[in-house]
């Protein structure tokens, strides 16, 4: 395989188990790129992307437009803070708007569900997910799974467990997908009010006990507590959030094995992870930062590659 | 259904010894040189002349593979998409006299895009083309080759057929009617 079937990169649950796999190879060659003395390649010089993000974003916008950048492509940012949004333009509106400035390819991050699939069924541009609310973040699972393929040499049979607040984390779901499409067994863990109702049924794993489940994993990712998704309190209070489920040291030292420890970012140090974990030789945090780059260079490469 | 034998292994295994003897001509003993294979495949071409070079010479001799995918003119331009190869090119060519190694030179626009890739390993002091087979009158740019295995005059709807042993393969390169299929 060669090519991606979609033309947008809208979800994990669209993508195959072989699609994933050229993404990885792909990211691969970039990566080898991007440790080059000269990081730039040409393949995108006659592409302009957008990123459009309409919900806040450091890491994940500071690194798609390092990896547009990266392949040649011109870059425009939109933030909504600095927008027409705020007087009250549509989405499809806003984004034609762009298009009619002649841009390729929109990468866009929204709060709502099913945004960039909406804008995919009515614009020509290739649109690539960002984060659509409590939905999905395709480049994040991507990145996450190319990680722990670089660690261990592969994803299938290894044991993820994913700690925190699943209900409203897109992180998660993608996640879930990615890790269960390449062969990996997955267990959630976190406060029940935080852990999805059905999620047994789609062949994950309920963990409440963080010990039982880090005794269980092979690999943590740990989520962050997204207060700004939260409406009503799904715990008592941060302390006794962390008290229950905040992974420190002294946690992992009570494992009778070496466990990875992931985090998306950004981290809330002393609630979900202690910082002598994050900054630990067990945690692998700083290098999904990195493979993102090359994954997200690898998704964007594929995505355009074919006439237009 | 027409497909001509330009080279079979005999054939072959005489041209890259021609090759080799032309190279050490100009390059002598090779310790300013390295030589940079073309994926994907005159990177087995460019082991072989290694290979040889090195009997001949008695002296370890920098090979590197260059991949030229992500520095092409096509792409977004063609309907199947792009594969990209692994480059591997462990050393600096800074000051050095590069030879590229290709198997078939046919619209100089590959060769373009290794010019390219290659800049992003230093700045060589000479850069050579080494080509096994040379498409005749077909350039789109203005690239030439300093070592040539065989000169054919092909059709632009013609094809040459590169088999290598290397590929699982028997050694052998065919000129092919665009409409023979076979492969």
């Amino acid at each position: 395989m060669s090519e991606l079937k979609t033309k947008h990169l809208l979800g994990i649950k669209d993508l195959s188990e072989k699609e994933i796999h050229l993404i990885f190879e792909t990211a691969d060659d970039f990566k080898d790129v991007l440790n080059r003395p000269i990081k730039k390649v040409p393949s995108l010089r006659d592409v302009t992307v957008a990123n459009v993000f309409f919900e806040n974003s450091t890491r994940t916008r500071l690194s798609f437009e390092l990896a547009e950048k990266r392949l040649s492509a011109d870059v425009i940012n939109f933030s909504s803070s600095s927008s027409s949004v705020k007087k009250g333009e549509t989405l499809l509106d806003t984004v034609n708007n762009i298009l009619a400035m002649k841009v390729d390819m929109v990468v866009m991050r929204h709060s709502s569900p099913g945004a960039p699939h909406f804008l995919a069924k009515h614009i020509k541009a290739n649109i690539i997910n960002a984060g659509d609310g409590t939905h999905e973040h395709p480049t994040q699972a991507l990145l996450d799974t190319f990680s722990i393929r670089e660690k261990f040499g592969d994803v299938a049979g290894k044991k993820v467990v994913i700690v925190g607040d699943i209900l409203h984390s897109r992180v998660a779901l993608s996640n879930i997908f990615a890790l269960q499409k390449l062969g990996a067994e997955v267990m959630v863990c976190g406060p029940a009010t935080l852990l999805p109702k059905h999620i047994r049924e789609i062949g994950v794993k309920v963990e409440l006990d963080i010990k039982k489940a880090l005794e269980w994993c092979d690999i943590a990712n740990v989520l962050r507590i997204q207060l700004e998704r939260q409406r009503m309190s799904y715990f008592p209070s941060l302390r006794e959030y962390s008290l229950y489920y905040g992974i420190n040291k002294k946690l992992l030292d009570s494992l009778n094995k070496e466990i990875t420890i992931m985090h998306p970012g950004p981290i809330n140090r002393g609630i979900e992870l202690t910082s002598d974990v994050a900054d630990s030789d067990h945690s692998i945090i700083l290098q999904q930062v990195e493979n993102g780059v090359a994954v997200r260079m690898a998704i964007l490469f594929l995505l355009a590659g074919t006439r237009t | 259904m027409q497909k001509r034998l330009l080279l079979d292994k005999h054939l072959l295994k005489i041209t890259i010894s021609r090759l080799c003897q032309h190279l050490i001509e100009n390059h002598n003993t090779f310790n300013e040189s390295v030589i940079l294979g073309m994926q994907p495949r005159g990177i087995f071409l460019a082991e072989r002349i290694k290979h040889e070079l090195e009997q001949i010479l008695k002296v370890d001799i920098p090979l590197g593979y260059l991949d030229t995918t992500f520095h092409r003119d096509d792409f977004r331009r063609r309907d199947q998409h792009l594969t990209p190869n692994k480059t591997k090119v462990p050393f600096v060519i800074e000051d050095k006299k590069v030879v590229l190694i290709d198997d078939v030179l046919f619209t100089g626009r590959t060769v373009r895009a290794a010019l390219d890739a290659m800049t992003m390993f230093g700045r060589p002091s000479k850069v050579e083309l080494l080509v096994l087979i040379d498409r005749m009158y077909s350039r789109h740019i203005p690239v030439e080759a300093n070592y040539i295995g065989r000169k054919v005059n092909t059709l632009p709807s013609q094809r040459v057929l590169v088999e290598l042993k290397e590929q699982g393969k028997k050694d052998n390169i065919w000129l092919m009617d665009e409409t023979d299929t076979d492969e």
